[in-house]
């Protein structure tokens, strides 16, 4: 099938500005492999290079140092020969103020050799409802999805979403991942820009979380969220339980603690054995916990680990 | 609901489709923008009926106030399409990320370009038909269209002016802000409406003022077209020369320091 991944970045470095003013890049050497077929979440906080990133791929700007290859083609010398191929959504604008949504997709359909159907799409999407309103017109979610819209109507093999669900509401967020995952099992690449870790965790195959202009981590969301320090299983009880039974039971490095009254939290690697060991302590001191939980440890606080700072800060 | 089967075929469209369809695109965006309408339809036209009918400047040269005036205001219409209505156009599409994104788009840049082109030409036709009609109306008698060579001249006269008001027009457009195109191309259209030889004859002006003036394009279009068609008068090279040279110059400035986004 493919030979080499669909997008391959290593050792990006990409500053703006003049060499008299030489601030920090923007980019710091970044590496990245997209493999084809899956959607690849690109996450991290604003400002991180997430935009700088992938704006490198569809051939917007010129790297500094290092290499970028996209589907196997240099996005700047070889540009002719990759738009058709992709699918852009830029984090904001796109359309001629003065366009009706339908007519402005209609036209970026004729563009293209083999379009879908815009008449389904523009029904899959809702585009319908916004008539003849001019571009600058429509809601934020309109005109969201009417670039979202123009990114895949050219059925092009791979597709840039640069945070595409910013601003959205929840149903309309939905919506978007529900075509996203549509994408993807008809056989297309997806990379997507988020500083939403629910949405990295929910959507996609693969996360490479983007700081400071390099990636500190990747791997599915799983993986990156395996690591059993801050899993934890918490339960509420009768406040002012002895926890030093429960902790003899315990794994070795276990810890239990009652978080505020009545609230208790044992952190471990969750397993099913570790259920059974605190639902058994449980039953054999007569409590019986409420709210029995499995907490793990999301993207938030892997980032939080590997940065010190919170996501969203 | 059918599901949509959106596995790839990607593929650019033929040149000559995209061509098309971003030439017609764009006309319709124009067409519909009634700032532009103002500016390339209404206002030749209300100053070709107005100052026909009503002696308000004093003219110049042989022939009714309408065989000075006409000649003008071809030459104001295509200024307002070529320089004005596409600097701010071309302005604003760059300010909301519409260049950017066809950037991306299977449509080459100079494809782009040359459906920006035929954007202007047509709505040019279009100006150029309704202002002969209405000066016709008001009792225009063109000269020098009997022979091929003075149609020929006023047709070379027309694209010369549309390449150099473009080239200037896309040099605006492609280096300041939006807005500041807004303004300035708004400014100049008035400017060179008062003082290139539009509706004022550059006589009027004194003659160290006038020489400098009559170097202007929007002058050398005005004049070229009234010698060909007030005075019935050979091929203006001189006037062909400025527009040329405009031409070259803005449309040189134009693709060296054109920034998309
Ligand atoms: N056109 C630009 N000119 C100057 N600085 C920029 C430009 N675009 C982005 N930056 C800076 O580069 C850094 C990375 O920005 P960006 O790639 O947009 O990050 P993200 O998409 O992750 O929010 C930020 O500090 C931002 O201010
Ligand atoms: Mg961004």
């Amino acid at each position: 099938m493919h030979s080499e991944p669909a997008v391959q970045i290593a050792g990006l470095v990409k500053r703006y500005g003049t060499a008299f003013n030489n601030r920090v890049p923007a980019v710091d050497g970044l590496d990245l492999t997209v493999a084809h077929g899956a959607i690849t979440a690109v996450l991290g906080p604003n400002g991180a290079g997430k935009t700088t990133t992938i704006e490198t791929c569809e051939g917007y700007r010129r790297p500094d140092a290092g290499t970028v290859r996209v589907l196997g083609l240099d996005p700047v010398t070889q540009n002719a020969e990759l738009r058709p191929r992709i699918g852009v959504m830029l984090q904001s604008g796109g359309v001629y103020a003065g366009a009706r949504a339908v007519e402005m997709l209609r036209h970026t359909a004729k563009l293209h050799a083999h379009p879908l159907d815009v008449d389904a799409l523009v029904e899959r999407l809702g585009l319908g409802s916004c008539g003849r309103t001019t571009y600058r017109r429509l809601s934020g979610g309109q005109q969201q999805r009417l670039a979202l819209a123009m990114a895949v109507v050219g059925r092009p093999e791979l597709v840039f979403l640069d945070e595409p669900t910013a601003g959205l509401d929840p149903q309309a967020r939905r919506a978007t991942w529900e075509l996203v995952r549509d994408l993807r099992r008809d056989g297309v690449t997806v990379i997507v820009t988020t500083h939403h870790m629910d949405e990295a965790e929910q959507l996609a195959d693969h996360v490479a979380i983007v700081d400071r202009g390099k990636v500190i981590a990747t791997g599915t969301p799983e993986e990156l969220c395996r690591g059993g320090a801050e899993d934890a299983l918490r339960f509420d009880g009768p406040p002012g339980l002895d926890l030093g039974p429960l902790l003899k039971e315990l794994p070795e490095g276990a810890t239990a603690t009652e978080t505020a009254t009545g609230s208790y939290r044992v952190e471990a690697t969750v397993d099913p054995q570790l259920l059974a060991t605190v639902t058994g302590w449980c039953a054999a001191s007569g409590i019986l916990p409420e709210r029995l939980a499995v907490q793990r440890r999301s993207l938030e606080d892997v980032f939080l680990d590997l940065t010190g700072r919170d996501l969203r800060s | 609901m059918t599901t949509t089967d959106y596995s790839p075929k990607p593929g650019a469209a033929p040149v000559g489709r995209m061509l098309l369809a971003q030439t017609a695109f764009e006309t319709r965006m124009l067409l519909r923008n009634g700032e532009q309408l103002l500016l390339t339809v209404v206002i030749p036209t209300v100053l070709l009926v107005l100052f026909s009918a009503v002696d308000i400047v004093a003219v110049d040269g042989p022939g009714k106030r309408v065989d000075f005036l006409a000649p003008g205001l071809l030459a104001l219409a295509v200024m307002s399409t070529a320089f004005t209505g596409q600097a701010i156009a071309t302005g604003f599409e760059r300010r909301y990320g519409v260049l950017k994104r066809l950037g991306a788009s299977p449509l080459p840049r100079w494809a782009l370009l040359t459906a920006k082109t035929g954007c202007v030409l047509v709505t040019e036709a279009l100006q150029v038909a309704l202002l002969t009609v209405i000066a016709l109306a008001l009792g225009w008698s063109p000269q020098g269209l009997a022979t091929p060579l003075g149609a020929l001249t006023v047709a070379a006269l027309l694209v010369l002016g549309t390449a150099a008001f473009s080239g200037l027009g896309l040099l605006m457009a492609g280096t300041l802000k939006a807005e500041a195109t807004l303004a300035a191309a708004n400014l100049v259209f008035i400017l060179l409406l008062l003082a290139g030889g539009v509706i004022v004859p550059l006589s009027k002006f004194p003659s160290a003022v006038q020489s400098a003036l009559e170097l202007l394009p929007i002058a050398a279009l005005s004049d070229g077209l009234r010698s060909v068609l007030q005075t019935g008068a050979g091929v203006p090279w001189s006037d062909l020369g400025i527009l040329g040279g405009w031409a070259v110059l803005g449309l040189a400035a134009a693709a060296r320091f054109f920034r998309w986004e």
